[in-house]
């Protein structure tokens, strides 16, 4: 599959310091992909420059074959863009605004259409400072598919959103995968990356420390399945020696780390065994956001020094 | 530059104005407000005479008769004759609010004709300096004509015609404070509606990320720029013709409605469309932009001849006037609307023209759509 977009030792820096070092990805058509990051770890400044909006300090960027700010112009015309905190004209309406856009950009473009896409066709003829948050947004979604663009960057679109609104805005983005755009997402919600993305990168302090499929980020950097039971602080000792198992004790609850599935039937079997009284069970598998979690922790502790490789 | 592009972006513009009605109240409210207050206040300046009370004591003979009547025909006095005792007359004219008073001492008549000077006592105000210097200069020039004619009839080569003409006005004396208002308010509008809006979006645009938004779209910042020129210009016509219809209809200035008007009505929004934007753009955030933008506003606001004429401030103030492009728009629709001195009217257009190519150019350069750190 093409790449929509291409980032080759991607430096930007700002003065001493180094917003994004060296970084690496491809994105292929149609698909998704999720740029994950803690606040400040160079998400924004990635996009930015991946849209022509700020000047790289180094390295190689290409969007759509162009690179985006010496072609911005010819870019922008092929691309649409949601940014952070999305602002328009306080006065105009949604419908409005899609009309100005369809000008701009030379395009025959329906407000009714787009709105429906967006489920914000009964606040159409609504002025933007009467819209709530989650409006605004999906007004400026629509807004970034005015000029039918082939690949859409969005950032953090769904930030401060009700679960309502977040849902219908994912809804538009499988819609857009389904139509064969090319969608690049910068977002806190983990869950999100994981519902909607085919590739993943997770950047912390300019680097990008894991990146892959969300099922292959999970297999190789998060921990094994774990096997929860309430239950008293002494099966802990009892599991340790008749199974020579991790196990701990949380909240109440006795944690063991199990090798595979079949390992959760032996773990119980001996639980049974040992004749203390238990409660529930529940089996716990590492998600996107444990794996991030945890991946941060540690780069923050200094455990993790290395790049990941894209 | 596309013109559609600038259409599209100038009903934005419309659209926001129209639908704001801050913006609609500081635009075409407030310089009515103004000319009403300033012609309520002002009116009279110039335009009626000042009452002189006159204590006749030559008991209404032929001459001092006729002398008043040719201080009336001045107009720049009504004389109103009372009679009071001549020891009171000082205090009697303070008493009742009045400026200026005269006596006419006995004898007036007799004295002339046996060739004697007489005296007249003039009463008047010296904290009320316009109304003293009015009266005096209009009791000397009758007295001077009456001395004249006197003189000529024992000569036999004078002509004895010259003589009880009313004094003629030189200049701006022909002139009320409203009438030069009218030009003084429509530059307030120019600079002020351009300016503040220019100066506050030029910099919130850039904070909210909408520049950065219509970065996205193939809109230029010169087409963004022009569709606002395009809309203060139109916004300037609409104010102006605000301005003069009250100052005419309900204050009887007196201006001249000039096709020369409409190239400071375009040149001059032109110029404070730019400013604006270059002032919100060197500001790195809101506030500082509207400190700049007020600094660079209000001195202009009242030293460019809005208010007050250039001509009554004390030289060196009158010296900064003069760098200040304001005082050539202000200047300029002067000399078209009152003075019909199309020449000077169009030197003043120059100066604002060269300016405003400057400022638009270092606008257009200066603001950027994008972080070109």
């Amino acid at each position: 599959m093409a790449s929509a977009i291409e980032v080759r030792g991607l430096v930007k820096q700002y003065g001493d310091l180094a917003a994004v070092a060296g970084i690496g990805f491809d994105v292929p058509a149609g698909t998704v992909f999720a740029f994950l990051g803690p606040n400040g770890a160079g998400k924004t400044t990635t996009v930015e420059i991946l849209e022509g909006l700020r000047r790289r300090t180094d390295g190689s960027v290409t969007v759509l074959g162009m690179d985006p700010w010496i072609n911005g112009a010819a870019l922008h015309r092929r691309i649409g863009v949601i940014p952070q905190d999305f602002h328009f004209f306080d006065k105009i309406t949604p419908k409005e605004a899609i009309e100005y856009y369809g000008v701009l950009f030379g395009t025959d473009v329906s407000p009714g259409d787009l709105l429906a896409r967006v489920e914000l066709l009964d606040k159409t003829n609504a002025r933007f400072d009467t819209l709530s948050g989650g409006q605004k947004q999906k007004l400026g979604l629509a807004l970034s598919l005015a000029n039918n663009p082939e690949v859409c960057f969005l950032d953090e679109p769904t930030t401060g959103l009700d679960p309502h609104a977040r849902r219908a805005i994912w809804s538009v983005i499988r819609s857009l995968r389904k139509e064969g755009r090319t969608v690049f997402l910068t977002t806190h919600y983990l869950e999100e990356a994981q519902l909607l993305a085919d590739q993943v990168a997770i950047i912390h302090r300019g680097k990008i420390i894991a990146s892959g499929t969300p099922d292959e980020i999970i297999r190789t950097q998060g921990r094994p399945a774990r096997l929860r039971v309430k239950a008293p602080i002494e099966l802990v000792g009892i599991l340790q020696k008749q199974l020579g198992a991790e196990a701990r004790f949380q909240d109440g609850h006795v944690e063991v780390e199990l090798r595979d599935k079949r390992d959760a039937l032996r773990v119980l079997s001996a639980i049974e065994r040992s004749g203390v009284t238990w409660d529930s069970f529940t089996t716990q598998d590492d998600t996107l956001e444990d794996v991030f979690v945890r991946l941060v922790g540690q780069m923050d502790d200094g455990a993790l020094k290395s790049e990941a490789p894209p | 530059m596309k013109p559609s592009r600038i259409g599209a972006d100038f009903k934005v513009v419309f659209r926001s104005y129209s639908r704001n009605p801050v913006a609609l109240f500081f635009s075409l409210i407030f310089p009515i407000i103004l000319i009403g207050l300033f012609g309520l206040i002002f009116s009279s300046i110039g335009s009626t005479s000042t009452t002189l009370i006159v204590l006749n004591e030559d008991h209404n003979s032929v001459l001092s008769v006729k002398f008043l009547a040719a201080l009336n025909d001045t107009k720049i006095v009504t004389v109103q004759t009372e009679n009071v005792a001549p020891s009171d007359f000082a205090a009697w004219l303070g008493q009742n609010g009045y400026s200026a008073g005269m006596i006419v001492p006995t004898g007036f008549e007799t004295n002339s004709t046996e060739n004697i000077t007489t005296n007249l006592s003039l009463y008047l105000n010296p904290q009320d300096s316009a109304t003293e210097g009015e009266v005096l200069g209009a009791v000397q020039g009758v007295a001077a004509s009456f001395n004249l004619e006197a003189k000529c009839a024992h000569l036999t080569n004078c002509t004895p015609e010259i003589g009880l003409a009313p004094l003629h006005n030189v200049g701006s004396q022909t002139y009320s404070y409203i009438d030069y208002l009218i030009p003084g308010l429509i530059g307030f509008s120019i600079l002020t509606s351009p300016m503040f809006s220019l100066v506050d979006v030029s910099s919130s645009y850039r904070k909210e990320g909408i520049f950065r938004q219509l970065s996205l779209t193939p809109l230029t910042r010169a087409e963004w720029l022009t569709a606002r020129v395009v809309w203060y210009i139109l916004l300037c016509f609409a104010a102006a013709g605000i301005m003069i219809g009250m100052g005419v209809y309900v204050f009887h200035a007196h201006v001249t409605l000039t096709l020369g008007m409409i190239p400071f009505l375009v040149v001059g929004p032109f110029f404070f469309v730019s400013l604006g934007m270059l002032c919100g753009t060197v500001s790195k955030t809101p506030e500082a932009a509207a400190l700049i933008g007020n600094i660079v506003t209000f001195p202009m606001m009242f030293l460019s001849g809005t208010f007050f004429q250039v001509s009554s401030f004390p030289p060196d103030l009158a010296a900064v006037a003069h760098v200040l492009p304001l005082y050539y728009v202000i200047d300029g629709l002067n000399q078209v609307m009152l003075f019909q001195n199309e020449g000077r009217a169009f030197g003043d257009l120059i100066v604002v023209l060269v300016a405003s190519v400057i400022v638009f150019t270092l606008a257009v350069r200066l603001f950027q759509w994008r972080d070109e750190r």
